[in-house]
Parts: C-alpha cells; structure tokens; sequence
C-alpha cells in the first residue's frame, strides 16, 4: 500500500508536469496553443471590457485584444479572456496565466521597472476625475473638503486621492471597496459624497446607476492615466509584435485606412499605404508574422478610430468625445512611429 | 352481606369524566406552552409582537409588493417590493454564469448525472452501494470534466528531452509506459527481495496505473466538443464545483493526514500535525489570496494553472486539514480491541486499517463529514473575494447592471441567494441529523 | 535481506527518510522557483518595504496614521483593527449565544421555537451573504450624510456610522487607572479571607457584593479626588451652510463606521447560532437528576440553570467554545469585502502595490497563527478550572 500512494503521486506528478508547456518565446507558445490568452476587466466595465448577458466580450481593450489574434491569425476570435480585477491582474501576467494584460491599467514607472511589466503604449489617454450627486451643490473637485469619497483600492486612484486632498490641505475620509460593484452600490446607497476612478470608468458605471441623471461628474482632472496594454518584461519579440499592433491601428487612421475601404487602398499608389499593407517589403516577417498582418487587423477589427467609436464614441451610450485621443493631426495626442 | 347503608359511601363507579376544559385542547396546550407563569405570558406576547413585526415587512417585500413581470429596469425603478422580473431574466446567469448558451446542455448533464448519482447514495435502502460509490467516484468526475471544459487535454510530456523526441501525445504516452514500468520493476524487485508474493501490491499499483492511463487517454481525446474555458463558467456552477471537487480531493487527504496524525513514526506524525494546525489556524480568505497571489511563484517557469483550479487546490488543502480531525475523531471512537484483534489476525497494516478500522471510524464520522462539508458549501461564497464568480458573485454583479438597476434589485438578489443557500445548508443539515439518528440506532 | 527488509522498524525508517526526503525536495523545490520568479519579476525579498511610505488612507485607525505613515505602521493600523472587532464580536456572540441556547430549552413553546428558527436560519446561510445584507441593505435605509436619527442624547445614527460622544482623558487619571489594579488587588485579598471564614465558621460572607463595590467603587473614588479628570466631547452636527459642511464634523465626538458595525453585526449574530448551539447540547449532557434533584431542594428555575446546570454545563461548553472564538475572529477576515480595513484587507492593499507576495502572506499566517495558539492556551487555563477533580 506504501507503494499505491507512490504510483498515485507518481501519477499526479506526470500530470501535472505535462501541462507544462515549452518556455519558448511567448509567440512561439501562443502560435503552438492556437491563441492568445487576454487580461481583461473582469468588473464589467461598459466600453472598455464587458461581458453581456450571453458571455460576449465587448470593449476598447477586448478589440485590441482581438487586433492581437487579428495579427497572427487573421482571425480575431482566436483570443480567449481572462476576467482579472484590480489586484490580481499584475500576478496574472507575470505569472504567465495571460499573454498581455489589457484591462485599463494605468502605465506608471513603478509598474514598468519594479513590477515586472512593460507597457506597449497608451491606448486611452485618461484622468481620474469624481462623480457626485447634483443634489451636493458642488461644481469643483475643489469644493470637496471634508468629502467622504468611495473609491476600489489597489489602484493608483486610491494613491492619487490621498495626493490631491493632501496637496490642497483638504481633509477627507477614503472609504476604498475590493471591487467596482460593492464601491458602485456604496456610493448608490449615500455611504460616499463623491465616487472616484478614472474619468471614464465614471461614465461607464454612471450607467449602472437607479437614476444616471441624478448624478454629475465633475470637469476637474486630477492625475494623468494613460491606460494602456502590458506585457511580461523580458520577452522583445512579443512585446515588438503587441506595440505594433497598436501602432498599426493608429496609423491606419491616420492614412485613412478603415474596415470598408481597405480592400480599394490596395490599388492605392501612396507608398506609406503599401507598406502598411504589406505589399511593398517586409515589415511582416521581422515582427515573427506573414507580411499582410497590418491589413488582416484592419480587415478585421477596423482602425483605432473605428474601435473607438464603436465601443466608447458619441454613438454609444457612453458617449465619450475623442478629446485627447484624438489623432495628433486632429488636436489630440495620439501618435504612432511610422512602418518604414 | 348487604351494601352498607351509609349514604355517603358511594356504591357505583362514577364515570371517568374528561379532563378540566383549561387543560385539554387548544386552550390547555397554551396554558401549558405559553402561560405557565405571569413571566411567560409576557414573553409569549412580546415575542408574538416581535415576529409580527419582523415578518410582515418581509412578506411585504417579497409576495404583497414583488414585482413579477417586466423586460427591464423599468418595470422595479418604483416598486417598493422585491423585482422577482429581475431574478428570472439572469436566472440562467445565477446558474451558468458565462458559460456560452449554445454548450449550456452539456451543464445540464452534468447536473443529472450528479442527481441520479447521488440520491440513490444518500438513501440507506436502495442496493448496489458499491457499484454506485465507483460511478460517482470513478466515473463522474471525468464525465464531468471532458463535458464542461471539453476534453481534449493536450498531453506532451516534458521529460523526455525535445532533441530525442517532439513533444507529441505520443511522447506523454512513451515517458508514462516508462514511469509505469519503473514503478511496477520496482515493486517486483522489492517484492523478490523481501521474498513476498508480488501479487497483492503489484496488482493493486497496475490497477491504479491503468485507471490512470484510462482516464488521461480519454480526457485528451476530441469528442468533438467546444471547449470552454473556466473562465466563462459562473454561478452555481462554480459554487458546486468548487465544493464538490474541494470535497472530493479533500477526503482522502483528509485520511491520509489522520492516520498520519495518529502514526507512531514521530516524522510522519509531526509533519502531518503541523500541516492541520497550520490549515487550521488561518482564514480561508488568507488561503485563497495565497491561492492566487502565491501559488503562481511557487510553480517553475511556464506552468500555470487557471484560476479556478488555484482556488480548487487552496480549498481542498484547507478543507483536507478539518476532514483529517473530523475523521481523526472517527478513528479515536474505535476500541482499542478492533486493532488488537486485527493484529492477532496478522493483517499488516494498511490491510488492517483498510478492512478493519477506516470502515468503522468513516461510518461514525458521517455526520461530521456532512457538516464540514455544508460548511465548505457556504465557504465558497469567498471565492468573490480572489475574483472568481460563484452564485453569489453572479448576483452581486448582475444588481449593478446597466438593465436592471434599481432601488430594490440588490435587496431582491440577496434575498434571492439567501433562499438558495438556505434550501440547500438546510436539506444536508437534515441529512446530517437523520444519518446521525440511524447510527445512534445501529449502536444500541 | 529479507528478513531487514520485512522488519518493521527498519521499513519505519526507511519510510520516514525517504518521506523527509521527499518533503524536503518539494520544499526546496518552491523555495527555489519562488527565489527565481522573484528575481524575474524584479522583486525585492525581504521585509524592507516596511519602512517605505504608504500613501493611502485608512477610514478607522486606534493610532496615528496618515497618508505619510510607512506601510508597517499601516498593517499595525489594520491588525488593532481586527483585533477590535473580534474581540466585541466575542464578547456580543457569547451574550447572545448563551441566551438562545438557554432559550432552545425553554418551557415556552413560542420562545424555544422562536430560537430554534433563528438557529436554524442564521446558520444556513453563508456568512458572506449576510455580511453584504446586514451592510449594503441596511445602509441604503440609513438617513443621509446630512441627517441624524438620534438614538439617545448624544447618540446619533447616519449613513456616516454611530455618532457617540467621545471621552477625552485629563490630568490626573492616573490616580484612576492606578486604583484599577489597586481594587483587583483587594479584591483578591477579600476572596480569600471570605474562603477561609467560610471553612472556619460556615458562615458565608457576602463576598460578591464586596467585590463588585470594591471594582466599582474604587476608580469612582479616585474619579472624584482626582477632580473628574474626563471630559466629553460631543459629535458636533451642523444644520447650516454648505451642504458639505453639513452633518457631523469630521474631528468631534467619536464616530464607529458603518462597516465597523455591519461587520460586528453578522459576526456576532452569525457565530451566536453555533454558541447557542453548543450551550444547548451543553446543558442537554447534564443528567436530568441534577435540575430534579435541585427542585426538590426547593430552588426555583433561575438559581438552578445559574448553580446547578450551567456550572457543569461549562465543562463540556469550553471546548467547542474557543472553536467558535478563532472561527469568529478568523472570519473577521471578511471585513475586506466591505472595506473595513483589518489586517487582511490593508495587508492586501499593501500587496498590490509592493507586489511582495509573501512577505505579507507570512504577515498574515504568523498573525493568526499566533492568536489562535494563544486563544487556545487561555481557554486551557479556564478548561483547566472548570474541569472535574477527581479523587
């Protein structure tokens, strides 16, 4: 009998041992599995990462997401996603659990040295900002001394909180909820004069209130968050393909390339446009993948502003104006190196 | 001898006459129960005015003012009763979760088959006992994996260098057939050495070996089922899986540690004691953060378990350290002449524990194993805390949407959940009492 | 060989080197991976971070505490915090639980009734559910920020939490905390010398009442010489202005949180079903003879269930008992699901943004580990008291 303990844990072991996979390059083990493992937000956030009553994922950083799998095989349902809430997205990627982690996550320089990941860029350029009730009278953020304002923690919200009040010498009390749904309900039932996280997020779970229009957000901004997509340090090749993607979806825009118009831009004579669609050089192989990548993501999934658009633009119930997410060309600050 | 003359000496019986009216009936069982004492009859009715007091606004909220029907928020945003609408529209949530709805048949098995399996268990008279325990043990627990994530495991094997050999199913299959061969060499080697017949322990290792063999061949085959992964799943699917998978891993372990911890090899015992106080001194929540934060460093580079099964492996540890005292209790109510009399007979050991002692001392733990588990059962709840969506989960999320927020969906969910693990703690907490009535019986 | 190897004291041994074996290669095993993960992640181990600046708020601290404060002095906020709430916790579960259990066995039909539902609801239902109830529903039906619902004088109930007055300690308290002990002191001598007249004489001095006037009339005493060295400091609320000036202001009287209370609130009720539980079947395993054998000495029902039942019932109720205590201040842990920041919810916000896993998993283990070796060490003790002596 000692030894059918033996063979059960010799058993055990083998399988075990056997789900491990290679430890190649993350490309390398995401062509071998057939997809790629996404982070997103695992709270429901409308317009960035949401699932709906039958489980579909939709969100600005579900699509980029589906840009990736657009990139490598042309087929952008070739992602599967991982709901992470605020504190265990970091573990989650470094950990290898996901391939990159793209759930509004804040690129900060404690995050990109000492946490372990690297940031590919910014996908939305966002500010923290409060949300109040109409009925409070307030009209700035200025105005919230002596405020109790419900917050998640394990966010720079919460750091950044304590900074504003502390730097304004107002005094304040943080009440700060494990996850969005209990600071939502907090705040619904009058535990919070004022609600904080992203000026976004604001929008998004304005929505999810009894009465939206009872509730105001107010025009300060207090802190720079550009959320963007994050990859496990130490791994060039991946983190090259994941930045680039990104970057194809910006200058698509910028040339004008969208979903519907694309298969016509290929008798186009612009030579920026060429190389973006892969029939002059081969920008393709260098990044690991076939040389038409640029075009499947856009055939597939449209360019940035499309994605903008359609998830979080005017049209949507969001309705969030592109502001700072605006091409460069166009007053905002979105920009992206040239394929060349 | 005539009767004797004086009148006042009764000569007849009189009939027995029917109790004081005060004392029978309805009048006398509250004179009795409720008014025994001025003390009591204050009690009775203030107690009578606090029920009234709880209950109404209860049923209020629930039946008088519920809200039934309705498409969406509207329907609750100025009801002052529960919004049941609400409920019945994310009713398949509360139960499925994400789980895609086309693959939603394949839950829905799953759930049967549990249900066939486990009732004629519970019920002491149906026969086949033996037979039933394999199904639910040996069977459904594949069925149910290669049904809800899909199967089709990919098996390639690690050990055999990648220069030798690609890493293939076939390579699994050759570096298992080895490890098998060792295992099975070794135990003939010993067996020829020791100069004991090989057949009992070999035997037992190719059976289990096999098992394996079975079970890893069929759980990498391609039923041709779309796989979901456990991210998707949710609700009360979750909250099962969790408690039943917990409850399964942790019932051997849980033997495995009590008799470790009643062993008279000093290592063995003092291992196995400080692995239960270890367990047993902290919050689950401590265990499940540790689960989700720790347990991915622990593990080499590139192997990576998905969230569920780092909670799953968090909770059967933790559910194994209480299993192993509750069986420990089982195993210290055997008279010391069981084992005597198993020893005079010359069974070894495990042969003694196996035939003699464990049937005994599980038979008399039942009540408690039944009670760890509707703790572990209502423990699952803490899985929300590390982000997975079990039942309650479900339903705290699905109050804040967009569709159907109102001032009373919450509250109605709540409730809701409260109705739901209530039915179920309260059914097994029955069967707990009736199986613990039914030894008492059998021991007298 | 053989006969070694059919040996059992060999095979034990044998067994048990290759099991130390085993579990020392496991635990190198994670030790090593760990190290290596660590260092890939660019974590530094160790407990160093202690020191660095925390910079988030905490809504309930017993010490000073602000943003500037380091992370240690954070997770000894959070730990007084959860030592807080356990302890009253206990301390309310066992009122309760006692109470319920006795009323279980009742005479009354409706109050054992009553009692067996409230058992039998609280306990099937997760404690985790009735957290987020007692919390976010009874929250919502709270006034609002700039109400009150004044309970008592002085007392007053809003969303904000229980607004209480708050005692502010003066010069010369001292004098009052010194007399404390003093009493306790004399309390002891006063036991003593009660005993002893008792053996000698029969004659039972009323020791109790001494005692209790002397722990109470002590302090009162030296309350008075020292010149009533306590003030009071009422929660000021103000009607008018700004309506964020409104309401109770912050820095005046002394306000318990809501979640504070919505935690204490499902603990104490939660654990209180098993205490009654365990006082029930207490009070059940003593024999009958003992509560018929007092009637017929002519006590009456409280003095029999306070001299007879309950002191032998004791002896079987403590053990189960200190179970329920470490269960309660174990699931105390639940506090971070609506952010009252105990040891595991800051320890938790401290992970996040150090990153060092195990250095706060430790933190945790060692905290709780701690407690319940020395809860179970100080039910000992009163087990050891309440135990039988047998000649």
């Amino acid at each position: 009998m000692y030894r059918t303990i033996a063979s059960i844990l010799a058993g055990a072991a083998m399988a075990v041992t056997s789900f491990a996979s290679a430890g190649a390059g993350t490309l390398e083990d995401v062509k071998a599995k057939g997809f790629v493992q996404c982070g997103a937000n695992g709270g429901n956030l409308i317009g960035f990462g949401a699932t709906d009553e039958n489980g579909a994922w939709t969100g600005i950083d579900v699509d980029f997401c589906r840009a990736i799998a657009a990139a490598i095989f042309n087929d952008p349902t070739k992602v599967k996603f991982t709901p992470l809430n605020a504190k265990e997205r970091f573990t989650a990627l470094q950990s290898g659990e996901v391939d990159v982690l793209s759930r509004n996550t804040t690129w900060t320089m404690s995050r990109d040295s000492s946490l372990g990941l690297q940031f590919v860029g910014v996908t939305y350029y966002d500010g923290q900002g409060f949300m109040v009730r109409k009925s409070l009278g307030v009209s700035s953020a200025l105005e919230l001394s002596g405020a109790k304002v419900c917050t998640q923690t394990g966010t720079t919200t919460e750091l950044n909180l304590a900074d504003f009040f502390r730097s304004h010498n107002m005094p304040y009390e943080v009440v700060a909820y494990e996850k969005n749904e209990e600071v939502l309900q907090a705040y619904e039932a009058g535990r919070c004069d004022a609600y904080t996280t992203d000026a976004s997020g604001l929008y998004a779970e304005r929505l999810k209130l009894t009465a939206p229009d009872d509730h105001m957000i107010l025009p300060e901004i207090i802190s720079k968050e550009p959320l963007g997509p994050a990859v496990r340090q130490g791994d060039d090749k991946w983190f090259t393909l994941v930045k680039w993607t990104l970057f194809a979806l910006l200058n698509a825009e910028e040339l004008g390339l969208t979903k519907a118009n694309i298969d016509e831009k290929k008798t186009s004579d612009n030579p920026e446009i060429k190389r973006f669609l892969g029939i002059e050089g081969d920008f393709g192989q260098a990044i690991g993948l076939s040389s038409d990548w640029a075009y499947n993501v856009i055939k597939q999934m449209g360019n940035y502003g499309e994605i903008f658009d359609a998830n979080i633009g005017p049209s949507t119930q969001l309705g969030i104006a592109r502001g700072l997410n605006n091409l460069w060309s166009k007053g905002g600050i979105q920009y992206a190196p040239p394929i060349r | 001898m005539n009767a004797p003359a004086n009148s006042f000496v009764r000569n007849a019986l009189i009939e027995p006459q029917a109790a004081p009216r005060n004392t029978v009936g309805i009048t006398g069982w509250m004179r009795q129960n409720l008014f025994s004492s001025p003390l009591n009859g204050v009690m009775t009715v203030l107690i009578l005015a606090f029920i009234v007091w709880m209950v109404t606004p209860f049923i209020r909220f629930t039946l008088v003012n519920a809200v039934w029907e309705g498409a969406d928020r509207s329907a609750c945003a100025t009801a002052t009763g529960a919004c049941w609408a609400y409920v019945k529209a994310y009713l398949p949530q509360f139960v499925y979760g994400r789980y895609p709805a086309a693959e939603r048949w394949r839950v829905d098995i799953v759930f049967l088959l549990l249900v066939v399996g486990l009732v004629p268990m519970l019920i002491p008279r149906v026969p086949y006992k033996r037979l039933n325990a394999l199904f639910l043990i040996g069977v459904f627990p594949i069925v149910a994996f290669i049904l809800l994530t899909g199967g089709h495991v990919r098996l390639a094997g690690n050990l055999i260098p990648s220069s030798l050999m690609a890493p293939s199913p076939l390579r699994f299959a050759v570096q298992y057939a080895i490890i098998a061969a060792l295992i099975i060499g070794g135990l003939a080697l010993f067996a020829k050495l020791a100069e004991r017949p090989v057949k009992g322990s070999g035997t037992t290792a190719s059976i289990i070996l096999g098992y394996i063999a079975v079970v890893l061949f069929l759980v990498s085959l391609d039923f041709g089922l779309v796989p979901v992964e456990t991210a998707n799943w949710g609700g009360l699917l979750v909250t099962l899986v969790v408690a039943i998978t917990g409850m399964v891993a942790a019932l051997p372990l849980g033997i495995l540690l009590a008799l470790g911890r009643r062993s008279n090899m000093p290592v063995v015992k003092l291992a196995s004691t400080i692995f239960i106080e270890v367990w047993r001194g902290v919050p689950l929540i401590t265990v499940l953060f540790m689960a989700s934060v720790m347990l991915p460093l622990f593990l080499p580079d590139g192997v990576t378990f998905d969230k569920l099964l780092r909670a799953l492996i968090g909770v059967a540890l933790f559910q194994a350290a209480y299993m192993a005292e509750t069986i420990r209790g089982g195993l210290q109510a055997i008279p010391r002449g069981q084992y005597e009399g198993a020893m005079a007979l010359g069974l070894g050991y495990w042969q003694m524990m196996r035939q003699i002692v464990l049937p005994q001392a599980l038979r008399i733990s039942i009540p408690g194993i039944v009670g760890s588990f509707i703790s572990l059962f209502k423990d699952t709840t803490l899985v929300i805390i590390i982000g997975l969506y079990d039942f309650l989960g479900q339903i705290q999320a699905s109050a804040n949407d967009a569709k159907w927020a109102s001032p009373v969906t919450g509250l109605t969910g709540y409730i809701f959940a409260a109705m739901v693990f209530w039915a179920f703690c309260f059914a097994m907490s029955r069967y707990a009492a009736f199986t613990e009535r039914r030894l008492d019986r059998g021991r007298r | 060989m053989a006969s070694l190897l059919n040996n059992p004291t060999v095979r034990g041994i044998a067994f048990q080197i290759v099991f130390v074996l085993v579990l020392g290669w496991l635990v190198w095993d994670i030790i090593d991976n760990t190290a290596r993960n660590l260092q890939k992640a660019n974590i530094a181990a160790g407990y160093g971070f202690l020191d660095r600046t925390a910079g988030f708020g905490i809504i309930q601290r017993m010490i000073d505490y602000t943003e500037a404060s380091s992370y240690g002095r954070a997770l000894l906020v959070g730990l007084l915090n959860t030592l807080v709430v356990a302890g009253l916790g206990i301390v309310f579960a066992t009122i309760l639980g006692f109470i319920v259990g006795v009323a279980r066995l009742s005479s009354n039909w409706l109050i054992s009734r009553t009692a067996t539902a409230f058992v039998e609801i609280l306990r099937n239902i997760p404690l985790l559910l009735q957290l987020f109830f007692w919390y976010f529903v009874v929250l919502r039906n709270l006034p609002g920020m700039r109400e009150r619902m004044t309970l008592i004088h002085g007392i007053d109930l809003n969303i904000g939490g229980l607004h209480v007055p708050r005692l502010v300690p003066g010069e010369g308290l001292w004098l009052v905390a010194a007399a404390i002990p003093a009493a306790i002191a004399a309390t002891a001598f006063v036991t003593n010398w009660g005993h002893e007249r008792q053996d000698r004489t029969g004659d039972r001095p009323p020791i109790g009442t001494i005692n209790l006037a002397l722990i109470i009339g002590l302090p009162v005493v030296a309350f008075f010489i020292a010149g009533r060295p306590l003030g009071v400091d009422f929660p000021v609320f103000n009607e008018t202005g700004p309506l964020l000036r409104r309401g109770f202001q912050a820095g005046t009287g002394l306000t318990i949180i809501p979640e504070f209370i919505g935690l204490l609130l499902a603990l104490s009720l939660y654990t209180a079903t098993y205490i009654a539980e365990v006082v029930r079947s207490g009070i059940q395993a003593v024999s009958k003879g003992q509560t018929e054998a007092a009637h017929s000495l002519g006590l009456r029902a409280g003095p029999t269930l306070r001299l007879v039942v309950l002191p032998q019932a004791m002896r079987i109720i403590i053990p189960p008992l200190t179970n329920q205590y470490l269960n309660l201040t174990k699931n105390s842990s639940l506090a971070v699901a609506i952010a009252y920041p105990d040891l595991v919810a800051v320890g938790g916000t401290v992970l996040n943004q150090t990153g060092q896993a195990v250095e706060i998993v430790s933190i945790w283990m060692l905290f709780y580990l701690g407690l319940s070796v020395l809860t179970s060490a100080v039910m000992g003790y009163f087990n050891k008291r309440a135990a039988l002596i047998e000649r």
